[in-house]
């Protein structure tokens, strides 16, 4: 026998060394220093004074009056956190509502021209995301297109106000992140068997009891995956909702932005990027943890 | 109300598309299948079979023509309205759905009762014997039991009429025997109408009670196994259902003449002068020395029960005789040997040009 060969475990190790020394200096080691940063005091300008205290979280949940000295909670903080999470399920739903008839009608078309609405759908997608916005604006000012439309046509007498308001961030995250529900929910219906509808509707079901019991839960990965997709970014966001929503409507990610800006409270920026963080792990946990159970049941 | 047909076809037709492009799939047919009947549809690729079974079941409206299902026209009806399970090709079982929950699904569409539908359901599994995988998901059985579950789902909600196309198609020759049996057992213990789907004759010809054969888009003949086989309606069912010897003749008195001149004692109600096609079985012709036919053999085949004796008359015609093998095996028949050949009168079936 020559000499007993190098064993597989080693090998794939040394393979996956570059691999790994990415993840820590690319992934690892910022994610680390926002952890300490998060337990330093602020800098007077800017910075972190190394003086470990647990300040900035106590600041995340309450405010103490610079006068007296008295705690309260830190609602406006909630309020922020409350939006973000409502407005990023909504462009979640959104999506949903609007992706998956668009997701259908795709896979539903010949095999020749699926490929033309595809890359339809992803051109947004290839163009600036600030440009993207500003053509949302253009559309839902006071005297845009949409209301000189609606005005032209009689529907109203004067100009809604959308610009800067809740709605107007869900209309552009909505819009930004369309593709990212399109393309996964196509994938999903695009294995999905249509012969499986012929044998519902012969079993008796109405067109909305094979929606409910047939296609959807057979396309669930897909609206797994593509809500996982919207829900992520969604709750980070920060252009859209700065420029759309204006000074009001402030999301997690414009809150973050403001104590690493004129807020200089580094240490608060950092432990709020860490809750967001940790609201994203709980979501993809839950993703994990559908889609695997998904699996298992069928074998 | 019990003769009642279960399915009345009055004069249905069928276009896909339209204009110049436009495929005839059905061209006008009529059909009433009789209650508790195993009845079959049986023709060539492409000759309106599933088409048929899909206006029954709702999927696609006739051009023109009514569908009436135990007395009521259903024609304007969706298929989740009308009394009728289909039995797919390709199963169609729901995947994300355990055998049971797949048979569970159309009594809980038509909202019956918890306790009779796990009833009904676990009858059913026994019936299709699957007691042992009611839990399994599709995907973890082989195509025959697949095929059980597909069975036993359409079943379950005990429709009227049971309709299947082609559902033994896929399944290996052993297992296709054992399912064929199966199926005649199902529809004898549930009484239901079946309307079976096949290119395959002698599928047809062992499972039906009748048999309607069709042929672009049209029945060409309706009836039991027997008369098909025994007095076919034309030259196309005489040669779609097993082989057949095709004979030209002329009509005279008392007799008919062959091409080759060849007179055959043969009584008939036509016109003399008229030309017909004479049909006969191959076990049905006969070598016998006062036969009324000479040949020649060209071709003595031996397949074990019988022996197959392809000869030619002297105008060239093929003949082809079924020999049932004598205890020897021995026919003793050569190539190139001078024969004569008959049959009895019954055994010919005279079809107009
Ligand atoms: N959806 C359709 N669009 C256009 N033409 C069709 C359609 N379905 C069937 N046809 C045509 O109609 C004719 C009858 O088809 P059908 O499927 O009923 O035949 P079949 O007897 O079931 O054949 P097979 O034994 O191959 O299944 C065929 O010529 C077929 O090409
Ligand atoms: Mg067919």
């Amino acid at each position: 026998m020559a000499a007993p060969p190098r064993s597989p475990a080693r090998t794939s190790w040394l393979l996956s060394t570059p691999a790994l020394l990415l993840l820590i200096f690319g992934a690892a080691g910022p994610l680390l220093i926002v952890l300490v940063y998060a337990f330093l005091e602020p800098g007077e300008y800017s910075g972190v004074v190394w003086q470990f205290t647990t300040e900035a979280w106590f600041r995340v949940f309450f405010e103490r009056d610079i006068f007296d000295g008295t705690v309260s909670p830190a609602d406006a903080h909630l309020t922020i956190f409350w939006r973000s999470l409502e407005l990023s399920v909504l462009t979640t739903l959104t999506t949903f509502v609007i992706g998956l008839p668009m997701a259908w009608f795709i896979a539903t078309r010949p095999a020749n021209q699926r490929a033309i609405w595809l890359f339809l759908i992803t051109i947004p997608f290839w163009t600036n995301l600030l440009i993207r916005t500003f053509a949302i604006m253009e559309v839902i000012r006071n005297q845009g297109i949409l209301n000189s439309l609606l005005i032209r046509l009689g529907v109203i007498s004067d100009p809604i106000q959308i610009l800067y308001t809740e709605t107007a961030v869900l209309i552009g995250m909505a819009y930004v992140y369309l593709p990212l529900m399109v393309l996964p929910l196509f994938a999903a219906i695009d294995r999905f068997d249509f012969r499986l509808l012929e044998a519902g509707y012969d079993l008796y079901a109405s067109r909305w009891q094979v929606l409910r019991r047939i296609v959807l839960p057979i396309v669930r990965p897909g609206i797994v995956a593509g809500s996982i997709l919207v829900f992520v970014p969604s709750l980070g966001a920060y252009v859209t909702p700065r420029i759309l929503g204006g000074g009001k409507n402030m999301m997690i990610g414009n809150f973050i932005e403001l104590q690493f800006g004129q807020g200089r409270n580094w240490p608060l920026g950092a432990a709020l990027s860490l809750i967001l963080l940790a609201i994203v792990l709980i979501a993809l946990l839950i993703y994990v943890r559908v889609t695997t159970r998904e699996d298992s049941r069928h074998g | 109300m019990d003769d009642q047909p279960a399915i009345r076809i009055a004069d249905a037709r069928k276009l896909y598309g339209s204009g110049e492009a436009a495929v005839r799939a059905l061209d006008g047919v009529s059909l009433d299948i009789l209650n508790g009947e195993f009845f079959t549809l049986l023709g060539p690729s492409g000759c309106g079979k599933t088409t048929l079974l899909r206006l029954i079941a709702g999927f696609e409206t006739p051009t023109e023509g009514r569908i009436h299902i135990a007395g009521a026209d259903v024609s304007d009806d969706p298929p989740n309205r009308r009394p009728v399970n289909t039995v797919f090709q390709s199963y169609a079982l729901f995947p994300h759905m355990s055998v049971r929950r797949n048979i569970a699904f159309g009594l809980e569409m038509l909202g019956r009762q918890r306790g009779e539908i796990a009833e009904t359901v676990e009858r059913m599994i026994a019936l299709v014997q699957l007691s042992d995988m009611a839990e399994r998901t599709p995907t973890q059985l082989s195509g025959g039991q697949q095929q059980r579950v597909a069975l036993a789902r359409a079943l379950a909600p005990k429709p009227k009429v049971l309709l299947l196309d082609e559902p033994l198609s896929a399944l290996d020759l052993k297992l296709r025997k054992e399912m064929q049996l199966e199926l005649k057992r199902l529809q004898h213990e549930t009484g239901i109408t079946f309307v079976f789907v096949t290119h395959d004759q002698e599928e047809a010809l062992t499972m039906s009670d009748r048999i309607g054969v069709m042929r672009g888009g049209r029945l060409l003949q309706v009836g039991s196994p027997r008369e098909i086989y025994n007095h076919p309606a034309d030259r196309f069912v005489a040669d779609f259902i097993g082989e057949t010897n095709f004979l030209s003749a002329r009509v005279e008195a008392e007799a008919v003449v062959l091409q080759n001149g060849a007179r055959v004692p043969l009584a008939s109600t036509r016109t003399p002068g008229s030309m017909v096609t004479l049909a006969v079985r191959p076990e049905q012709v006969q070598l016998r020395p006062d036969g009324p036919i000479a040949a020649t053999v060209r071709q003595v085949v031996y397949s074990g029960t019988d022996t197959h004796c392809y000869a030619a008359l002297s105008d060239g015609t093929q003949i082809v005789a079924r020999l049932q093998n004598p205890p020897s095996g021995e026919v003793g028949l050569q190539a190139g040997e001078a024969i004569r050949i008959g049959f009895a009168e019954d055994a010919v079936q005279m079809l107009d040009d």
